[in-house]
């Protein structure tokens, strides 16, 4: 084993050696002109400091990609968690405002009702999408596009057009508080990327995910349940999604139908690839993901300590794709081998 | 292929029957018609021809931008850069009039530096291998980041040209008349429709669409058409922004929001398929003016929110998926 993973680093081939260098780049340069950066310090009973603040933001990007490193490892790609994120988070406030309204004591009954209404509706996205894309067979992207275009008026439309406030001060506390120190948002975002890790490592879905990524006709006629378990990530996706919406509302005390979560299917995209997981399927990296997730975040913090314009975020944002993307291509990698071995034997003569 | 179709035919079958693939065109077609009725018998005051027209004006950029995008679909590819680009280029546009740059000079570099743009996401998809979703979309944040990075305010045209373009209409018979852009997207449908089916440039379209190994092995220009492809998309993606600076009067890095979403939806309500190889730019263009009318059914019915557009859209796409789902099925059935 030790053999295997030792021949791999020396190929160079190790997939979470490149974006775990890359994060600790941008953290070095971040730490290198803001010399607090990396302090984590105790105050006001929980910790406090910019490495607390990358992870706390990070959280609902880290869910939401997750969810979407499955549904890439089945060769799918969801881009309509954005609007699900959305539709959660409009569900959620609406069902906090109406029971708080009913009885104002804001006690944890109400907040279980919301939580689960939320998540009930983003799981009823998720079995559309996976619907579409199972059962009626039409290519993910257009599968997801559909939900994506009429999501957000569906959004609109619980809402009536309005941004929502949220009054509940036990469900504001989700996206701000902290459990035991550690702000909530991170906390909910570790269990649920646990669990799955978990359920991948100790059950044969890994394995599944994999063999339906490299060849879904392969996998089912080896007996591999195809339809169930794209089904279910593409559920499981979408539950991230509305995860990831509970906590934005919170963090800002509102729902948004139509700008919650705004491009975050793009973010959550660009973090499994910047995670090195192949958009062809079959190989992920749920750790990848995550570095990825947090790449996005620090990279965002970085042109905050750089006093650098925060309109450039997206450009850089644009560059970096660019660049992993073309890191990543074997036709490019191929190319640069064959430059340098001639470098090195016109050196050499 | 199309040749080979009636002789296959049996004797004595109807010449009206409708060939297999122009299904989902027709579809479109009758679809763009029933809704116009619907619209005429229920508001008074619709079936005017100036409002037809004004599906046009209002939807002139749309067009462009969806004929280009036809022949990005067309090979199988996407483009999500059209609406990032068309902002960049009213933008560009804006600062380049601001230091009193001629709009004679102006317009003809936005055009260019756009069919750069694309051409260059065009040899970055062609040359490297890699995924056009991905391509464009780091396409589309890049454009959209340069907005912001020129400037995070709107910039104010105030070029004498741009203003008299506007208001310049161009009459017709019945003291209806249409707008510069409208004529620009009449222009740009016919060209497209040309370019797709008589020019060796769509045959090869066509063909990468079909299978790009075939098109390879038959020796077919697929590399160049491939840029050239996604250049013209840049392009139209550009005259898109030219227009949308006519409309406005100013350059700013939000506008042409979601363009690249409707431009997607447009082709596939005109009966493209998303894997390429099959549709029309004439089907694009009606795909672009039945967006118009259900946004004109709303406007028109008054009690409708703009969010009902979001959703009929998204009802259409899914009944236009589903359609040419089945049709695959059927088609394949066919031939085996």
């Amino acid at each position: 084993m030790s053999g295997a993973a030792s021949r791999r680093w020396r190929t160079g081939s190790q997939p979470l050696l490149w974006p775990a260098l890359a994060l600790a780049a941008l953290l070095a340069i971040n730490a290198l002109f803001d010399h607090g950066f990396l302090v984590i310090s105790w105050r006001a009973g929980h910790l406090s400091g910019s490495l607390v603040d990358v992870l706390n933001r990070a959280a609902p990007l880290a869910l939401v990609a997750s969810g979407m490193t499955l549904v890439i490892a089945l060769r799918g790609i969801d881009i309509s968690v954005g609007a699900v994120l959305a539709i959660a988070a409009t569900v959620a406030a609406l069902v906090i405002n109406g029971s708080s309204a009913a009885a104002a004591t804001g006690g944890g009954p109400h907040l279980a009702v919301a939580l689960s209404a939320a998540l009930a509706a983003a799981a009823l996205c998720g079995l559309w999408n996976g619907l579409l894309v199972v059962g009626a067979g039409l290519q993910p992207i257009v599968a997801t596009l559909v939900l994506m275009v009429a999501g957000r008026g569906a959004a609109q439309l619980l809402a009536g057009g309005q941004i929502i406030t949220i009054y509940n001060a036990s469900y504001a506390d989700l996206g701000n508080g902290f459990l035991l120190g550690v702000p909530i948002a991170v906390v909910v975002a570790a269990a649920i990327v646990l669990l799955l890790a978990v359920t991948l490592r100790c059950t044969a879905l890994d394995l599944f995910i994999r063999a339906i990524g490299c060849n879904p006709a392969a996998a089912r006629n080896a007996g591999i349940r195809a339809g169930l378990i794209t089904m279910s990530c593409y559920v499981f996706c979408a539950l991230c999604a509305g995860c990831a919406g509970v906590l934005v509302s919170a963090n800002v005390r509102s729902a948004d139908a139509s700008h919650a979560g705004e491009l975050i299917e793009l973010d959550a995209i660009l973090a499994v690839t910047l995670g090195g997981t192949s958009l062809a399927g079959g190989h992920y990296s749920l750790a990848g993901t995550l570095i990825g997730a947090l790449i996005i975040q620090t990279m965002t913090a970085m042109i905050y300590t750089l006093g650098v314009p925060p309109e450039t975020n997206l450009v850089v944002k644009a560059a970096v794709v660019i660049a992993v993307m073309l890191l990543q291509s074997p036709h490019v990698r191929r190319g640069l081998r064959r430059l340098a071995t001639r470098h090195v034997l016109g050196e050499g003569a | 292929m199309s040749a080979a179709l009636p002789a296959a035919a049996p004797r004595g079958a109807p010449r009206l029957r409708l060939d297999a693939r122009h299904v989902p065109l027709a579809v479109t077609v009758g679809l763009l018609l029933a809704l116009l009725i619907v619209g005429g018998v229920r508001y008074p005051g619709f079936f005017t021809l100036q409002v037809m027209l004004n599906l046009l004006i209002d939807n002139a950029f749309l067009c462009i931008v969806a004929t280009g995008m036809t022949f990005v679909i067309l090979t199988g590819g996407i483009d999500l850069s059209v609406g990032a680009v068309a902002a960049l280029t009213t933008m560009i546009s804006a600062v380049l009039l601001r230091q009193h740059a001629s709009p004679l000079l102006v317009i003809p570099l936005v055009l260019l530096l756009g069919a750069l743009y694309g051409g260059v996401q065009g040899v970055l998809i062609e040359r490297c291998r890699l995924q056009p979703f991905m391509v464009t979309l780091a396409g589309m944040f890049l454009a959209r980041g340069l907005c912001y990075v020129i400037s995070t305010e709107s910039i104010v045209i105030s070029a004498p040209f741009y203003a008299a373009v506007a208001q310049l209409r161009v009459p017709l018979l019945a003291q209806a008349s249409l707008s510069v852009g409208a004529l620009l997207a009449l222009l740009v449908v016919g060209a497209g429709a040309w370019l797709a089916h008589a020019s060796e440039f769509g045959r090869t379209v066509y063909a990468i669409g079909g299978s790009e190994a075939s098109a390879l092995l038959m020796g077919l220009p697929v590399r160049s058409t491939l840029v050239g492809v996604y250049a013209l998309s840049g392009a139209c993606a550009a005259l898109g922004g030219v227009v949308i600076t006519f409309d406005m009067q100013s350059g700013y890095g939000q506008h042409a929001a979601g363009l690249e979403l409707d431009a997607i939806a447009a082709v596939v309500i005109g009966g493209t398929m998303l894997r390429g190889g099959t549709g029309y730019v004439l089907g694009s263009f009606v795909g672009v003016l039945i967006l118009g009318v259900i946004l004109t059914l709303i406007t028109f019915d008054g009690t409708l929110n703009s969010w009902w557009t979001r959703i009929a859209i998204g009802a259409l796409l899914l009944a236009f998926c589903l359609l040419q789902r089945l049709q695959g099925r059927g088609g394949r059935k066919e031939t085996r």
